[in-house]
């Protein structure tokens, strides 16, 4: 990626998707119930897990819409 | 001892198979020249996606973690599983942080976090301090690693200090030899190991239990019958905060450690790095399984030996598996303990070559002096290590590694914030640093609980502060708050003052260059 002057960054708008990986897992508010569970998980714990999910596709998202052209 | 033999057969021919790649590791990918930092320290800096994810996954994810975790949700419950959202936060974290950090230190050679925060604030002084606090954090961690062999060789009844001294000279020699080879082949082994017994573990044992409805019921039930407020299998009012604040600090301090560095720089260029952040959160899921053994042991009735939570899985897999797979399983953890062993010494003997000798010893090291005083260096720190567990009581290793954490986020203003600014004024980071340090000292002196009077965990209590709360947040982040602010108000000073400020010896292009980029320094290493 380069911008106009020739000069390289890492700038993107797409960067700003991984705030929401680094958000989710910090809002106890979220997971922090007994209820609903699934397949026998806590929300705590199902959700929680659920969250790696969230990270994966972001930081691959911004990967792929990042990658230098070569 | 004797109704462990199966066990302690295959937990030895698993041992000897892996100690054997280890020496043999010197021949892969083998280079013209071991004899240099570059090649002996990091691997070459030629590792793909798929070294690095074994490697860095094997540095970061380690035995110490595998034992301690479940064991933490065997004793307190939600509490322990702040390393799921730990490892969550971590890879989005850093993303933009490593690629910068790998292509600058690409450009200048750099081996180690020190390396840059001399060149980038020119103040040997200042790398100095960062080598040290690097050295000291990693120091206990590696004794961990052989808390954790501890606990699989109490469960298979093998005691005596003995076997830990063999398998550590045994790790120390072919790391003298192979360098970050050893412990990147290695991994191979030891991460298959442990995610054919996790999956097996998390299918077989649920079933054998009743399914995890009635696992999550009996832990309940447990902390339901236990006088401490602060357990359950939810978080409470009080220590929400500290959940959040402890997985928020450990996952700043993590990329911080000497030793993750190390596995970021053997990579071969920014995409693999960029690849790896979407593909280590497998490990994450891992530990996530891996913490809920702690339920099953429940569940299972399962007790640890002695006072020794830590024993609380391996006794957990004892009880449920035939015992040639519980001898795979403890083969895992024990070799498990070895790769991020042999990483974390590489990485300490760097930072001492790097930023100590070369720096005040001997100015006109060459290349192959350091990789000669590394190799050295790294078998002292091992040495170092076993003293600390066969001369000091294990729980002052964990005492040491909680510590560890709160020191090595005192590197952050200048490692981490230095790879975005230039701002801080090399006396402000220093004056940064001893704040933050005593800051984060004092408040783990004063963390007590009804068993210890002092540094009994990371979880400081806001009432210290005169606050009327019960609430607890993790005093490594209130330690970093600390060295910012007066890292902030010191660089104003000192810019007012007129004190002479370091020169820069990077340019804002050097945080973008990928390989192939005709100014990379490695190209004229390589000869």
């Amino acid at each position: 990626m380069t911008t106009p002057n020739g000069e390289r960054s890492d700038h993107s708008p797409w960067n700003r998707l991984l705030i929401v990986p680094i958000v989710l897992p910090l809002l106890p508010f979220l997971f922090n119930a007994d209820e609903p569970r699934l397949l026998g998980f806590p929300l705590f714990y199902w959700l929680q897990l659920a969250f790696i999910a969230v990270g994966v596709a972001t930081t691959t998202v911004v990967y792929r819409m990042t990658k230098r052209g070569r | 001892m004797q109704e462990h033999l199966t066990e302690i057969i295959i937990f030895t021919v698993l041992f000897a198979v892996v100690s054997g790649m280890g020496f043999v590791a010197s021949r892969w990918r083998r280079p013209d020249d071991l004899a240099t930092l570059d090649e002996w320290g990091l691997g070459g800096r030629s590792f793909g996606s798929w070294i690095t994810w074994f490697l860095v996954g094997g540095d970061l994810y380690t035995a110490y973690t595998f034992v301690a975790v479940p064991a933490l949700l065997w004793g307190a419950g939600a509490m322990g599983f702040f390393a799921v959202p730990y490892t969550v936060v971590i890879y989005p974290m850093v993303f933009l942080v490593l690629v910068r950090l790998w292509s600058v230190s690409h450009i200048h050679g750099f081996v180690t976090p020190a390396d840059f925060v001399r060149a980038r604030f020119g103040s040997p002084t200042l790398a100095l301090l960062i080598a040290i606090t690097g050295i000291v954090a990693t120091m206990p961690y590696i004794a961990l690693q052989l808390v954790g062999i501890e606990a699989v060789l109490k469960s298979m009844g093998v005691t005596g200090h003995l076997p830990i001294v063999i398998a550590f000279a045994i790790l120390a020699a072919y790391t003298y030899q192979s360098g970050l080879r050893a412990p990147a082949l290695i991994a191979f082994v030891k991460d298959t190991l442990i995610y054919i017994v996790i999956l097996a573990a998390v299918i077989v044992i649920p079933a054998k239990l009743g399914g995890w409805d009635s696992i999550f019921d009996a832990a309940q039930a447990k902390f339901d019958a236990t006088p401490a407020p602060g357990d359950g299998i939810l978080l409470n009012a009080g220590n929400q905060l500290q959940y959040v604040t402890l997985a928020f600090g450990s996952a700043l301090a993590l990329f911080l450690y000497p030793h993750s560095v190390t596995g970021v720089l053997a990579s071969r260029n920014r995409d693999v790095i960029k690849r790896n952040m979407s593909a280590l959160p497998a490990y994450s899921l891992l530990l996530g399984l891996i913490a809920l053994l702690g339920y099953m042991a429940i569940a299972a009735g399962v007790q640890p030996i002695g006072k020794d939570n830590n024993t609380i899985v391996p006794q957990l897999f004892d009880k449920m598996f035939p015992d040639w797979f519980t001898g795979v399983a403890y083969a895992a953890v024990g070799i498990g303990a070895l790769v991020p062993a042999a990483i974390m010494s590489i990485a300490a003997a760097n930072l001492f070559t790097r930023n100590i000798y070369k720096e005040y010893i001997k100015p006109t090291a060459s290349d192959a002096d350091e990789a000669r005083v590394s190799k050295i260096t790294s078998l002292l720190v091992k040495v170092g290590a076993v003293a600390c567990i066969l001369f000091l009581d294990t729980g002052f290793s964990i005492d040491l590694q909680l510590i560890g954490g709160v020191i090595i986020l005192q590197t952050l203003p200048a490692v981490a914030l230095g790879l975005y600014t230039r701002w801080f004024h090399r006396g402000g980071l220093i004056a940064g640093w001893v704040a933050g340090m005593t800051a984060g000292m004092v408040m783990l002196y004063n963390v007590s609980s009804p068993t210890k009077a002092h540094f009994a965990g990371s979880a400081f209590p806001l009432e210290k502060l005169g606050l009327d709360t019960k609430t607890t947040v993790y005093a490594g982040i209130l330690a970093l708050a600390v060295n910012l602010a007066v890292a902030a108000l010191g660089t104003v000073a000192a810019r007012a003052a007129g004190l002479a400020d370091g020169d820069d010896a990077t340019h804002r292009d050097h945080y973008f260059a990928d390989e192939g980029d005709p100014r990379l320094k490695d190209l004229d290493l390589t000869h």
